[in-house]
């Protein structure tokens, strides 16, 4: 594989109205690496997703997704660089007037002309990766939070995307269903050679998953620490990034 | 859908070693784009063909997904699901890590629920029985729950929320003033117009201004105004209250002590009242000017002799008449979008429904109290 950018962010800036959210970001990911943004809530993590998939247009600055830029790209270059990419959303965002089966079906009706029971049987596969199988009919208004999650993770996954973007995937789940997620994030991350850019905070699941990290700070609004998460545990020169990754709660002032 | 006409990413050689054994050897990539494709290729040839042995070879696929390996079960499917006359050959072990994963056997299990399509007649019809009954259930507890909220109301002043009941009135009033006027001057316009056509043969011209008077300030004026309402925001409530309903921020504020329906009911229920009965004044006069403007410029009156035509009809009785009616439209409005608000249930289509519903049941409510109104007056 080599280390061969396949998502380039360079001089993002993203602003909401006046509020400027992430001042000059810039960064790569390498193809195949499971790379993961962290910082602490409300400091533009999600936000940093939506730019990066296309859903917001930054102020300035460029995101180049398999050597599409897409911010300038027209509709036609967008739509096939989406179809090379899955989403979590934070908030799961099934369509909540359709079944688990039909939501995991929808992209897969819209890319592929398959017959119904080889998408019954690819949707129930999905579902299986998840530990929801036999919940095919069920809509998600019937699901509990973590099972949003999940069924979220199986739509994300429908076409074995390239790019997965999941917005912290582990989030409000019992530690036994997070470490299986992240089982499941590292087998995909094989089998496929998906790249994956994952939002979370569960330090348990950065050590074990995150292969390069980047972390984002409210306060200087762009990157203060960037490389393999063991190394900026123990030698990170700035105290912010030792505290997060020890577990060292603020001193009180 | 834009994929189907690009070139697949994926194509098959078939060798025919001896008579009925077929290897098909699979070159590029197995993955959702090539995996239809293949399907109906490997279906037409087997049917054509009818191999008693297939070999499938791999050795030139470069990716292989979950989608390559639907491919193989498909095939297996088709070749009678036999094991015996079906073969993978895969020298690079390409598809080891998703075969050790998945297994297509074990998903053939039927799904725990099965979906209400396939529902008899008299299921549905218990079912929407069911729905019915608990809509009721809902719809008692709610008016229950509006009547305590007043009393609390009454008790404790400071219980309601007077900075929502100001939003709510400006919703519902001010921004609701240019369309009813306007509608309303139209209306008064084509009223009198219509009846001048029959009134001017009776050379009883000076009636129009009665009948636009009487008409709009006993009837049509509170109907009028009653419908944009609803329209407005009686369909407005239903969807808020509806997409708080469905994303639990009605559980939130019962679980921090508050009253969803004194906290979300209560103000939108004063605010309709206070200013349907407003807007309603306005749409009379803006009628009665609709009206003057034919009365003066067609009809030759005088401007003071239709006013003072106009203010002779109106007597005290139509003018509360009129102001009761709206009273009572307005809480019809407000409590039915409320209430179709807290009835929703699922997703975001639900909060279409309580929105359509609400204007539908208030429309149709507004209409009855209206004829309830009308039998009332005639045997008064
Ligand atoms: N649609 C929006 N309009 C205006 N401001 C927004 C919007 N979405 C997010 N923000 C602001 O952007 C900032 C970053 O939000 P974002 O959702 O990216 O945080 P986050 O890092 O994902 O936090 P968390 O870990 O809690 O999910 C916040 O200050 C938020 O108020
Ligand atoms: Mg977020």
């Amino acid at each position: 594989m080599g280390k061969e950018p396949i998502i380039q962010v360079e001089n993002l800036v993203a602003q909401y109205g006046e509020d400027v959210i992430l001042d000059h970001v810039s960064f790569e990911v390498f193809t195949g690496e499971i790379f993961v943004v962290l910082g602490g809530s409300g400091c533009g993590k999600s936000t940093l997703l939506r730019h990066m998939i296309g859903l917001e247009t930054p102020s300035s600055g460029n995101v180049t997704i398999d050597k599409v830029n897409i911010t300038t790209c027209d509709d036609h270059a967008r739509y096939d660089v989406l179809r090379k990419i899955g989403v979590l959303f934070q908030s799961s965002a099934l369509i909540g007037s359709m079944t688990l089966a039909e939501n995991i079906a929808l992209p897969i009706l819209e890319y592929t002309s398959l017959s119904k029971s080889a998408i019954e049987k690819i949707v129930s596969l999905k579902l299986t990766m998840v530990d929801l199988n036999g919940y095919e009919n069920y809509f998600p208004s019937e699901l509990s939070g973590g099972m949003k999650k999940r069924a979220g993770l199986a739509r994300a996954l429908a076409l074995n995307p390239k790019i997965l973007f999941l917005d912290e995937p582990t989030a409000g789940l019992d530690p036994i269903t997070s470490a299986e997620i992240d089982e499941l994030v590292l087998h995909i991350n094989k089998s496929i050679d998906a790249t994956m850019v994952i939002v979370t905070h569960e330090l348990d699941s950065i050590f074990m998953i995150a292969q390069r990290v980047i972390m984002l700070d409210k306060q200087t609004k762009g990157v203060i620490a960037q490389g393999n998460p063991e190394d900026l545990k123990e030698n990170s020169l700035n105290p912010l990034v030792r505290q997060f990754f020890n577990r060292w709660s603020k001193p009180l002032a | 859908m834009m994929n189907t006409s690009k070139l697949p990413s994926c194509s098959f050689d078939i060798v025919e070693k001896e008579r009925g054994a077929l290897t098909v050897h699979i070159k590029g990539k197995m993955d959702f784009q090539s995996a239809s494709l293949l399907i109906k290729a490997f279906s037409t040839m087997i049917k054509s063909r009818s191999p008693k042995f297939l070999t499938v070879g791999l050795e030139q696929v470069t990716y292989f997904d979950d989608y390559g390996a639907l491919v193989l079960d498909e095939v297996k499917r088709l070749m009678g699901n036999l094991n015996h006359n079906f073969k993978i050959d895969d020298p690079h072990h390409i598809t080891d890590k998703i075969l050790s994963f998945i297994n297509f056997e074990s998903l053939n299990q039927p799904a725990d629920k099965i979906s209400g399509k396939t529902d008899g007649f008299v299921v549905n019809l218990g079912q929407s029985a069911l729905v019915h009954s608990a809509d009721t259930r809902t719809m008692i507890s709610f008016l229950g729950s509006v009547f305590l909220s007043f009393i609390r109301i009454l008790t404790h002043p400071k219980s309601l929320r007077i900075s929502d009941t100001l939003v709510s009135m400006e919703k519902i009033g001010v921004n609701a003033l240019p369309i009813v006027s306007l509608i309303s001057f139209l209306l008064g316009f084509v009223m009198a117009f219509m009846s001048s056509l029959q009134l001017q043969q009776f050379g009883a011209n000076i009636y129009v201004a009665s009948l636009v008077a009487i008409g709009m300030v006993s009837e049509l004026g509170p109907i009028m105004t009653a419908i944009v309402v609803a329209g407005r925001s009686g369909s407005a409530f239903a969807a808020e209250i509806g997409s708080m309903k469905i994303s639990e921020e009605i559980d939130a504020l019962t679980s921090m002590g508050f009253e969803p329906v004194l906290f979300l009911t209560a103000p939108r229920m004063i605010a309709s009242i206070i200013v349907v009965p407003i807007l309603t004044f306005f749409s009379d006069i803006f009628a009665i000017l609709g009206g003057l403007v034919i009365g003066v410029f067609m009809l030759n009156l005088t401007m003071t002799s239709y006013i003072s035509q106009t203010l002779e009809t109106l007597t005290f009785f139509e003018i509360t008449w009129g102001a009761m009616k709206s009273f009572v439209f307005a809480v019809i409005i407000s409590l039915v979008g409320c209430l179709r608000g807290f009835q929703t249930r699922g997703g975001a289509d639900a909060v279409g429904n309580a929105a359509t519903s609400a204007v539908v049941s208030s429309i149709f409510l507004i209409i009855l109290f209206d004829s309830f109104f009308a039998i009332l007056r005639s045997y008064w």
